[in-house]
C-alpha cells in the first residue's frame, strides 16, 4: 500500500512536472508542487526540481499562528493553528511548507492568502478518485458548498480513520457526511435531490448499529458509496447503480445476494430492464429498517404494486389484502407466498407459488390446508369472466339484487316521505278505505 | 337526558284511560334487543374490513381495538345474531308442534306474504302519490314481512358465507377453495345490502318517517294504544276490537330503555350510513 502510494505520487509528481513545463504555466501554486513535501522530494525526483534550502519548521510557523485572536488583517478571518490539534494530527511529522508551499521561501510576514494546498502531492491515489465523484463535478460545475479533501478530513487537526477522534474513523463518517447531507442550507445551495438522508439513516438499522451498538461491522455512508469517489446513482459505474446495488449490499449480505441472484427480478435487472427492483426497491436506500418490523413489511406490498398493479388491486380485494390495509400484519402479505429475495414465477417448480407447493406454502398459516383449499384464487379478480367464473356471475347477482332492492325501497321511502309531509298535521286525509 | 324522556311518557294518568295491545311479548322484545346489539356490532367490527381503502377505515379499526380485538369481537356478535336467530326458529317449532298454532303459515296474524300484501303494497303506492286511499293494514304491512324475511335471507347468506370463512379448512375437506372467494364477495356484499337496509329504509319505515318521528316505541314497549292500532293497523283493530285485552300502558322504566337504546342505535346506524357514503365517494 505505502508502497504503491510513494510510486503514484512520483509518478503524478513527475505527471504535474510535464504538465507544468509543457504548459509554460504562469508561475504559482501549481508550479511550486514539485517541490513539496520531504518524503517526496527524497524519492528519486525525475524532473529538474531545485534543492531548496530547507525552509521554515513547523514551530517557526506555530510561534505565530498558535494564537487564538490571530486574523487576517483585511479579511478579519481566523488563521489560528491550534499547536495541540496539529501535532495530534497524522500530518504533525510534516512542516507546514510540506503543505503550503507557497510559503517555503516567502518573506516574513508573509502574504494574507496562500495557495489551496494540493493533497494530491502525496495522496494522489485518492484525489484522482475525488476527480471522478460527483462532489468534484460539482465543484467544477461552481458549487461552492461541494465537498473537497478539507470538508470531510479537516484541515490542520487531521486524524488517520482508525483514531477514534478523526471525522473518517468509522463510527464517525456518518456524523461528517451529515454536517452537509443533513444541513438544510447546504442541501438547498447545492441542488441535491436525495435531500436530507442523515436523519433517515440515522433511524435506520444500519444508523442505530453504528451509534447504538458501536457495531465497526455495521455499514456507514463511504461502504456503500465510497470514501473517494462517490457517484450519483445515474451514473453507471457508481456502487449505488441500480444493476450494481446487489453486489453492493452484497458485500455484507452475501447470502441473501446469493438468494437474489436467482430471483427474476435479477435476471430482468441484468438485462437492464426499466423497473426491475434491485435491494433498495423494497428495502429502501437510507431508511433500511430490520426485516422484522411489521410496519415496514406493510410498505413493501405497496412497493410491489407500483410494478405488479393488477396484482395488488386483486390482493386488495381478498380479506388478506383488506387486512393489511388497515396496518395489521396478521395475515398473508406478498412475500409471505411469492417467498422475498428468490422470487421466481409460478410455472418455476421451485416457486412456492408452483402448483406442486402451494399447499406447502398456504399451510404455512393455514395448517390443515388440502389440495381442495389452494383452489383459492389469492388473487381473484371479480370482473375476470375467464379467471373466475362463478364469482364473476356472483359479483353480478350480488350487484343486481343490491340495485334492485335500493332502487324499489329508495323510491318507495322517498314518495312515502313526501306524502307524510304534504299529510302532516291533517290526520283525517289517511282514513283507511273501507 | 332520562328527565326529558320521562317528560315524553304518555299521559298515563289521563281521567280517559286508554287501553293498549300488547303487539310484542317480552322475550320476542329481549331477542329484538340482542338482534340490534348484534347487528351493530357486526356492522362496526366488519365495516373497516369491507372498505379498507377508505380515509376513514385505519383510525376505525385502531379505535375498535386493533385487528386481534376486532376479530374477535365479530365472532362474538355473529354467535349473539346465530343464537338469537337459533331461539326465535325454536319458538316457531316449539308454536306449531306444540301449541298447535297454524296461524303463522297462512292469514291475518302470518308472516308470510299473500296476495293482500300485493295489493296493500299497490294501494300504498298509489296513495304515496295522491290517486288513492290508504290500504287498511292488518297485524303486519307487506314492508314488515320484507324486513322479517330480509333477516331470514340475510341469515342464510351472510352467516352461511361468514361461517365458511371462520373455517375454511374445514369447508375446504368438501369444499373447492374457490368457494372462499365468492364466500368473501357475498358476506360483504350482502352486509352491505343488510346495513344499508337497515339503517334507512327499516329505520324510515319504522321509527324516522312523520307521524312516528322520532322513533316507534312498540319493539321496546311492547305495547301500542288502541288509538295509534286503529289507525296504523284498522283490518287488525278491526279483528281484535272486541276480545282486545288490555296490557296497560308502557311501564316507564321500558320507555326509557327504549329512548336511550334506540337513539343511540338510530345515531350509531346514521353514522355508519354516512362512513359508507363517505367511502364511496372517495373511492378512486
Amino acid at each position: 500500500m505505502r508502497c504503491r502510494s510513494v510510486l503514484a505520487t512520483c509518478v503524478s509528481v513527475w505527471l504535474l512536472a510535464l504538465t507544468w513545463s509543457v504548459r509554460a504555466a504562469p508561475s504559482g501554486a501549481g508550479a511550486s508542487d514539485p517541490q513539496g513535501p520531504a518524503k517526496v522530494a527524497a524519492a528519486p525526483a525525475k524532473t529538474a526540481a531545485p534543492v531548496a534550502p530547507p525552509g521554515p519548521t513547523a514551530d517557526d510557523c506555530l510561534a505565530c499562528h498558535d494564537d487564538n485572536d490571530l486574523k487576517r488583517e483585511k479579511a478579519g478571518t481566523s488563521v489560528t493553528v491550534k499547536k495541540d490539534a496539529f501535532m495530534a494530527s497524522v500530518h504533525a511529522p510534516l512542516a507546514c511548507v510540506d503543505c503550503h508551499a507557497d510559503l517555503a521561501h516567502a518573506e516574513l510576514p508573509h502574504a494574507e492568502h496562500l495557495a489551496r494546498v494540493n493533497c494530491s502531492s502525496c495522496h494522489a491515489d485518492e484525489v484522482t478518485l475525488y476527480q471522478k465523484s460527483a462532489h468534484a463535478a460539482a465543484r467544477a460545475g461552481g458549487s461552492d458548498v461541494a465537498a473537497t479533501c478539507a470538508s470531510c478530513h479537516g484541515m490542520h487537526d487531521i486524524r488517520g480513520s482508525k483514531d477514534a477522534q478523526s471525522r473518517t474513523y468509522h463510527l464517525n463518517v456518518a456524523a461528517t457526511c451529515a454536517s452537509c447531507h443533513g444541513n438544510k442550507d447546504v442541501i438547498a445551495k447545492g441542488h441535491i435531490a436525495a435531500g436530507d438522508v442523515a436523519s433517515p439513516f440515522a433511524d435506520s438499522i444500519h444508523g442505530r448499529a453504528l451509534s447504538k451498538s458501536g457495531l465497526m461491522v455495521a455499514p456507514t455512508c463511504s461502504n456503500c458509496h465510497g470514501p473517494h469517489d462517490i457517484r450519483k446513482k445515474g451514473d453507471p459505474d457508481s456502487r449505488v447503480a441500480m444493476a450494481n446495488v446487489p453486489a453492493t449490499c452484497g458485500k455484507c449480505h452475501e447470502g441473501i445476494a446469493h438468494q437474489f441472484a436467482g430471483s427474476v427480478h435479477a435476471t430482468m435487472l441484468a438485462k437492464g430492464r426499466d423497473g426491475a427492483p434491485a435491494c433498495q426497491s423494497c428495502h429502501t436506500a437510507h431508511a433500511i429498517q430490520h426485516a422484522d418490523n411489521p410496519d415496514w413489511q406493510l410498505t413493501v406490498v405497496s412497493q410491489c404494486g407500483t410494478c405488479h398493479q393488477d396484482k395488488l388491486k386483486t390482493y386488495r380485494d381478498t380479506f388478506h389484502g383488506q387486512v393489511t390495509k388497515l396496518g395489521f400484519r396478521a395475515v398473508a402479505a406478498c412475500a409471505d407466498c411469492h417467498g422475498n429475495h428468490r422470487i421466481l414465477p409460478a410455472s418455476d417448480p421451485s416457486s412456492p407459488i408452483a402448483a406442486g407447493n402451494l399447499v406447502k406454502t398456504c399451510g404455512t398459516c393455514h395448517p390443515n390446508a388440502t389440495a381442495n383449499f389452494v383452489k383459492y384464487d389469492p388473487h381473484a379478480d371479480k370482473n375476470n369472466r375467464e379467471r373466475n367464473g362463478a364469482l364473476f356471475f356472483a359479483a353480478k347477482g350480488m350487484q343486481a339484487l343490491l340495485f334492485a332492492t335500493f332502487g324499489f325501497f329508495g323510491l318507495h321511502t322517498l314518495l312515502w316521505l313526501l306524502r307524510a309531509l304534504k299529510d302532516r298535521g291533517t290526520p283525517a286525509m289517511e282514513k283507511p278505505h273501507a | 337526558m332520562l328527565d326529558t324522556v320521562t317528560a315524553d311518557v304518555p299521559h298515563i294518568d289521563t281521567p280517559m284511560k286508554e287501553r293498549y295491545a300488547l303487539r310484542f311479548g317480552r322475550v320476542d322484545r329481549t331477542l329484538h334487543g340482542f338482534l340490534m346489539l348484534s347487528f351493530l356490532g357486526l356492522a362496526l367490527t366488519g365495516m373497516p374490513v369491507l372498505f379498507s381503502e377508505a380515509p376513514w377505515a385505519r383510525t376505525m379499526a385502531r379505535l375498535l381495538g386493533g385487528f386481534t380485538a376486532t376479530h374477535m369481537a365479530h365472532r362474538v356478535f355473529a354467535s349473539i345474531m346465530m343464537t338469537v336467530f337459533l331461539l326465535h326458529v325454536g319458538r316457531l317449532v316449539v308454536r306449531v308442534a306444540v301449541k298447535k298454532d297454524y296461524g303463522i303459515f297462512w292469514g291475518p296474524t302470518s308472516l308470510v306474504p299473500q296476495p293482500k300484501d300485493l295489493q296493500d303494497m299497490y294501494h300504498h303506492m298509489r296513495w304515496f302519490v295522491g290517486a288513492g286511499s290508504k290500504p287498511s293494514f292488518d297485524r303486519y304491512a307487506y314492508w314488515e314481512k320484507f324486513d322479517y324475511f330480509a333477516v331470514f335471507w340475510g341469515m342464510a347468506i351472510i352467516g352461511g358465507s361468514g361461517l365458511l370463512l371462520w373455517f375454511p379448512e374445514t369447508f375446504a375437506r368438501v369444499l373447492p377453495g374457490w368457494v372462499f372467494n365468492i364466500a368473501l364477495l357475498v358476506h360483504g356484499e350482502e352486509a352491505l345490502l343488510a346495513v344499508g337496509f337497515i339503517f334507512t329504509i327499516h329505520f324510515f319505515n319504522s321509527h324516522l318517517r312523520p307521524g312516528k318521528f322520532p322513533m316507534d316505541m312498540v319493539i321496546f314497549t311492547g305495547r301500542i294504544s288502541e288509538h295509534e292500532l286503529a289507525h296504523e293497523r284498522p283490518a287488525e283493530y278491526a279483528r281484535v276490537r272486541e276480545t282486545l285485552v288490555d296490557a296497560g300502558p308502557p311501564s316507564p322504566r321500558s320507555w326509557r330503555i327504549g329512548r336511550v337504546v334506540g337513539t343511540t342505535a338510530v345515531l350509531l346506524g346514521l353514522t355508519v350510513v354516512g362512513l359508507i357514503i363517505y367511502a364511496v365517494a372517495s373511492h378512486r
